[in-house]
């Protein structure tokens, strides 16, 4: 079943691909190819792949428990928060709270995920800003003065 | 000129102070990436790479410290395949079929001390395998026109797709893929942008370490979250590291035909280590007259895939390095590395940079020593690397590859689309989809379009310029041989079952 909607969804998208190729503006330049058929030769052998799939699916895989999805949904939501403070909010802070986080995500004891948040946040920043010599802020740049 | 001036000239690069000391920082950074389990030798180079951008490295410097790593990790895999019966990377797996009953049999540190020098022997070959018949083939390659390389491509999709996966559609499906993603942004030829959607970021295209560091190293993550880092402590006992001279012996035969296995293995484009150390433990299961003892701890059955995997491991960068085509998932990272710091890979690479292709090849000599004196007195110090809980070990990881993408391009965007293809990677693996070939997609995805379309500039739009030389129509025949015998010898070649405990070791 996961294979027939994974193949289901593939053939979706291969044939949006093969139809947005038509958009692509040709340009002065005109060699015997053109840059809108590679693309389309790519869609078409995709769709056909998912073709094959959908007749002959695998067996299904063993899905995570709704548990987990809710783990794995907020590891993401972490890591996207993460990407987008990073900057304004300096190195150390953002990356202990979502290394612990992570590291709640994979053991679910708080202690321990707490000091690797810390120990990893306080421990890369000396590696990367004095080993490595990357331009990191630790703290937000207001806080400096 | 002959290989010896050449090779002394690479000495002269490799031997300065700050390579030797990068190749020996790779060797300890690559045995510890290759030792522990779920971090393998292209999630290492991968995470890597950024970094070595930011310590402002020269071409030749960045490539022998992550040569080095590759090398290493391709040392480190055995240990815990050995030692916890976990492959710590995948070209390791076969290691497990003896090397952890024999551990479990009290023998843990000559399994580990006679997989090191299988590893030595295989690495040393190939890489003076890779002196010879690199240049030689850089030679070869001077006669490839678009068409040539276009039926080159498509031979490295095929046999990645057909021999290193165990499901060919769904290999074909991830060439696609990563084809399809390597479209994106600007049209090489015309200069208009091509689906991005009218987004200004995707005008320059997706990068491609974005995308490998996305799909290797955070995915990863999300693999560990859904498994609860279940960690198996130490099953077996390292007693004093002694040296089983009786079994070197007695395997230096295997050994050889394993290395020579593996480095044909690896030349082939697309098929790699895993494919070396298979074929190389397979081959000596046949061809030795008593093998019952082959999944038992034979020393035998340690010797052959060892070998086979580090001789696989050097013969693949012969393609990378002379075609610009990587032959595993690792030279495919290197490649995206030689890219990034804009060396073109391929003949000219062997007449107009020599210092970099010598300076290599004397680099991985030394590596080679370096990884044997790391490997086999000190392999002690890497096993403690084994306890490094993975709830400490995936977030670090986690952090290293955000840094370093972000020191990359500066941008929010490459984050989120490096997140995005975390959690592609997760989906596809869950799948059983592999996502090797969506990284050679999209390494190579705009020089095989650029190839097709100018092979029919040269002959005007005549498509049967693609079969024309001798060569192109080898090619072809090989890629439609690589992609599709599989599923016959499939039925013939059964794999080898793993060791399964029978007592569950006791979990701490």
């Amino acid at each position: 079943m996961s294979d027939r909607l994974f193949g289901l969804v593939v053939l979706i998208g291969s044939v949006a691909y093969f139809l947005a190729a038509a958009n692509i503006p040709t340009g002065f330049l005109v060699d015997p190819v053109g840059p809108k058929l590679f693309p389309r030769l790519v869609s078409g052998i995709a769709a056909l792949c998912a073709l094959l799939i959908i007749i002959q699916p695998d067996n299904d895989p063993e899905w995570p428990m709704a548990m987990t999805w809710l783990r794995l949904a907020i590891a993401l939501s972490v890591l996207v928060a993460y990407a987008y403070t990073l900057k304004p909010l300096g190195f150390l802070i953002p990356t202990a709270v979502a290394a612990s986080v992570i590291s709640y995500q994979i053991q679910s004891r708080v202690v321990p995920a707490i000091l690797t948040g810390i120990g990893l946040s306080a421990g890369l920043f000396l590696l990367f800003k004095f080993a490595l010599g990357l331009s990191l802020f630790p703290v937000p740049r207001s806080w400096m003065g | 000129m002959d290989t010896f001036s050449l090779l002394a000239q690479g000495f002269a690069v490799a031997l300065t102070p700050t390579t030797l000391a990068l190749a020996i920082a790779g060797c300890i950074i690559g045995t510890i990436v290759g030792a522990l389990p779920g971090l393998g030798p292209s999630n290492g180079v991968a995470i890597l790479i950024p970094l070595a951008f930011s310590l402002g490295l020269d071409a030749t410097e960045a490539l022998i410290l992550m040569t080095s790593v590759y090398y290493g990790a391709m040392y480190g895999g055995r240990i815990s395949s050995i030692l916890l019966n976990i492959p710590g990377d995948e070209p390791a797996l076969m290691t497990t079929l003896d090397g952890y009953p024999m551990a479990k049999a009290g023998r843990a540190s000559d399994a580990l001390v006679l997989s090191g020098f299988a590893s030595f022997v295989g690495a040393m070959l190939a890489t003076i395998g890779l002196m010879m018949l690199a240049p030689i083939l850089a030679k070869v390659a001077y006669l490839f026109g678009p068409a040539e390389y276009f039926g080159l491509y498509l031979l490295a999709f095929s046999t990645l797709g057909g021999i290193a996966s165990d499901n060919q559609r769904k290999a074909a499906l991830a060439a696609c893929i990563g084809l399809g993603i390597a479209m994106i942004g600007l049209d090489n030829s015309t200069g208009m942008g091509r689906f991005t959607g009218g987004n200004l970021h995707l005008l320059d295209g997706v990068d491609f370490l974005v995308a490998i560091v996305g799909l290797f190293a955070v995915s990863e993550v999300f693999v560990f979250i859904e498994s609860h880092g279940k960690s198996s402590a130490i099953g077996v006992k390292l007693e004093s590291i002694t040296i089983p001279i009786k079994d070197i012996g007695r395997t230096f035969g295997t050994m050889l035909r394993s290395s020579f296995i593996g480095f044909i293995a690896g030349i082939l484009p697309g098929a790699g280590a895993s494919l070396g150390s298979f074929l190389a433990y397979v081959a000596e299961k046949a061809y030795v007259r008593d093998n019952s003892r082959f999944g038992t701890g034979d020393a035998r059955g340690i010797a052959a895939p060892e070998a086979g995997n580090n001789a696989a491991a050097g013969g693949a960068l012969v393609p990378m390095l002379t075609l610009g085509v990587p032959g595993s998932g690792t030279t495919a990272v290197l490649l995206a590395l030689l890219m990034t710091l804009n060396i073109t890979p391929g003949p000219l690479l062997f007449t107009e940079r020599p210092d970099v292709v010598w300076g290599l090849i004397a680099a991985l000599l030394i590596a080679n020593v370096v990884l044997l004196i790391l490997n086999v007195p000190m392999v002690r110090i890497f096993v403690k690397v084994l306890s490094v809980p993975p709830w400490i070990l995936l977030p670090g990881v986690c952090m290293v590859s955000f840094v370093g993408i972000y020191s990359l391009s500066g941008s929010y965007f490459d984050l989120v689309l490096m997140i995005l293809f975390g959690l592609l990677g997760y989906f596809l693996r869950k799948l059983n989809v592999p996502t090797v070939p969506i990284i050679l997609g999209i390494l190579l995805g705009n020089n095989m379009e650029d190839s097709l379309r100018r092979a029919m500039v040269i002959s005007g739009g005549d498509w049967k310029y693609l079969f024309q030389s001798g060569i192109s129509i080898g090619f072809w025949i090989a890629a439609v041989t690589g992609f599709l015998a599989p599923v016959f010898l499939r039925k013939i070649i059964k794999k080898p079952q793993a060791h399964v405990d029978t007592t569950p070791p006791e979990s701490t």
